[in-house]
């Protein structure tokens, strides 16, 4: 790993996305030389990463670059990666990565090592099996395309001492952007499983729809998202959306609350790699004890009321 | 509208995974293996699309003699043809996608289905470069699709929503959970499954671009402080999520 190209997504118009910060933090770690680039983004946005040691930046300029095109994106990205012989590239593995690596890495007839949860100068560590083994992988082409999983590598502040911003010219036409994203529709109003920090899910322990004001409740204390098994998903007491676990969502969140779910291996594959994990269940030998760092032996109705009155107290609220 | 759809097969979900001596894949001894529960998804739309469209459905797996499993619940579903390629080793993402890339060439599908990932080694890579391979356009992670003429609408999960978007025939898509409920084999079918024929085409040799050095079993770093219920046991928890985890 000589010179790695990060791919850097804008979050808003001040920051970029948390997985962009954590991508150029695992960059940095290798000791190789670092470019970041972009195909959107204000100047405010894109220079906020100066704070975790980037030094440089270039932003794609082109019309076809205008309305989101994984196809334009992947093609720009590959031109600019082979105009300054980049040997490495890096990009988180969410809904974007994981469209466009794959697709740079044909381009670039890179080695794909997707999913990384650690990065070294010349490998990657790799969950796999739905975490039930890692693997260490190595490429073996002059280039590599890495992905890596949100939330693993914590973005660490390391000001650099200045950051520039130059552009680049891809070469595009139309047979370059034969997909386009027409709108986007957000979950208003509450946070998303995939980008929080904190968990709070709930399962068929909790014997209803209605009773997920225990779930929400305590969501709403410690600013976390609302999570769900896939039974209760199933049964139509909770959208999709919220579904953790193999036909759901992978998370990785600092903390992951675990109420009245039993851990079957399905759900297990969705959390498993959380930092923490409190499991509140009333059978002592559910498998989620097994995974848990700190469980509750006892009944949700009664547990959840009283656990979320002292975290209330403990956060002043 | 022809279409071929990509499976492949897989440990089931709730195999115990031991490492194989090897050192560098698991052991499958006693394992039993599934279709890719994505690829139902995938199968289900691709019969559906052809049920309104018309046209035929082929399904393709690469691997050894045991995928033909797959294959026949494939046909069993409703699937028109087969194709194995044999290739036992499947050593890599790239190398798969290459070899039915090759064999996609001289079919011309006008849309091709997958998974979003295969279970295995859940890499979500197969779709975009299979695409890549073939110079088509593609929407992994599909929740939603509507095909009018060459028009493709669909809908795809993104972290907090969904993006919508456009494109054209031909494509390749990666299925999600919610596009449809897939449906399970008659028994008629399942039998006569068994005896529809299934193509059977040589390895495409191919470089691997990756390769695993080492496979571990993950060692468990958890706390593993489990307690009762009442109010004092509680408080502790909480004091330990913020004193000891630091996460709160």
């Amino acid at each position: 790993m000589k010179h790695i190209i990060v791919f850097l997504e804008p979050k808003d118009e001040h920051s970029l996305k948390r997985t962009s910060y954590e991508a150029i933090t695992a960059a940095r770690q290798t000791g190789a030389q670092i470019t970041g680039f972009a195909v959107s983004g204000t100047e405010t946005a894109l220079k906020s990463a100066a704070e975790y040691g980037l030094q440089n930046v270039v932003v794609a300029q082109h019309p076809l670059l205008h309305q989101y095109s994984s196809t334009a994106v992947s093609e720009a990205l590959s031109q600019f990666a082979s105009s300054v012989q980049a040997d490495t590239i890096v990009i988180s593995a969410n809904a974007t990565g994981k469209e466009i690596a794959p697709r740079i890495s044909i381009k670039l007839q890179a080695g794909f090592i997707p999913d990384c949860n650690e990065l070294s100068n010349d490998s990657a560590m790799r969950p796999v099996y739905a975490g039930k083994a890692k693997v260490h992988v190595k490429s073996n082409t002059p280039i590599t395309v890495y992905s890596l999983r949100p939330n693993v590598f914590t973005a660490k502040s390391h000001p650099s001492a200045g950051i520039t911003i130059g552009s680049f010219t891809p070469n595009l036409d139309e047979s370059h952007a034969k997909v386009k994203v027409i709108s986007v529709l957000k979950n208003e109003g509450h946070l998303d499983v995939s980008e929080a920090d904190i968990i709070v899910s709930g399962g068929r322990g909790l014997k209803g729809p209605e009773h997920f004001t225990l779930i929400e409740n305590l969501a709403g204390t410690l600013g976390a998202a609302v999570g769900a098994s896939r039974a209760v998903v199933d049964a139509g007491w909770r959208p999709h959306g919220e579904q953790v676990g193999q036909t759901g969502k992978t998370v990785s969140p600092s903390l992951y609350i675990a109420c009245g779910i039993s851990g079957a291996v399905q759900h297990l594959a969705g959390m498993s790699s959380s930092k923490f994990i409190l499991a509140i269940n009333k059978d002592k030998d559910a498998p989620i004890f097994k995974v848990a760092d700190y469980g509750i032996v006892g009944d949700v109705f009664e547990v959840l009321p009283v656990l979320n009155q002292k975290l209330k107290a403990l956060l002043g609220k | 509208m022809n279409i071929l759809v990509c499976i492949s097969q897989v440990p089931d979900t709730t195999t115990k995974v031991q490492v194989a001596s090897d050192g560098i894949s698991i052991d499958k001894t006693g394992v039993k293996f599934i279709l890719n529960p994505y690829d139902e998804f995938a199968l289900e739309e691709g019969l559906q699309l052809r049920e309104k469209f018309g046209g035929t459905v082929t399904a393709l797996t690469v691997g050894g003699d045991t995928c033909k499993e797959i294959l026949r619940t494939a046909l069993a579903m409703g699937a028109d043809k087969a194709i194995l390629i044999k290739d036992e080793h499947k050593n890599d993402s790239y190398s798969v996608a290459f070899q039915i890339s090759e064999i996609a060439k001289t079919m011309n599908p006008d849309l091709l289905v997958l998974g979003r990932q295969s279970i295995d080694y859940d890499s979500f890579a197969m779709a975009p470069m299979l695409a890549e391979l073939l110079g088509l356009p593609s929407i992994s992670m599909v929740s939603s699709l509507t095909i009018d003429g060459n028009l493709i609408k669909a809908e795809r999960d993104i972290e907090g929503g969904k993006e919508v978007l456009e494109s054209s025939l031909p494509c390749v898509i990666s299925a999600q959970k919610g596009l449809n409920n897939p449906r399970y084999p008659k028994l008629p079918d399942i039998m006569k499954a068994k005896s529809k024929p299934i193509e059977e085409i040589p390895s495409l040799s191919t470089h691997a671009r990756i390769s695993t050095m080492a496979m571990q079993l993950p060692i468990s770093k958890r706390i593993g402080k489990i307690s009762g219920d009442s109010e004092s046991e509680i408080s502790d928890i909480v004091l330990a999520l913020h004193e000891e985890a630091k996460v709160i």
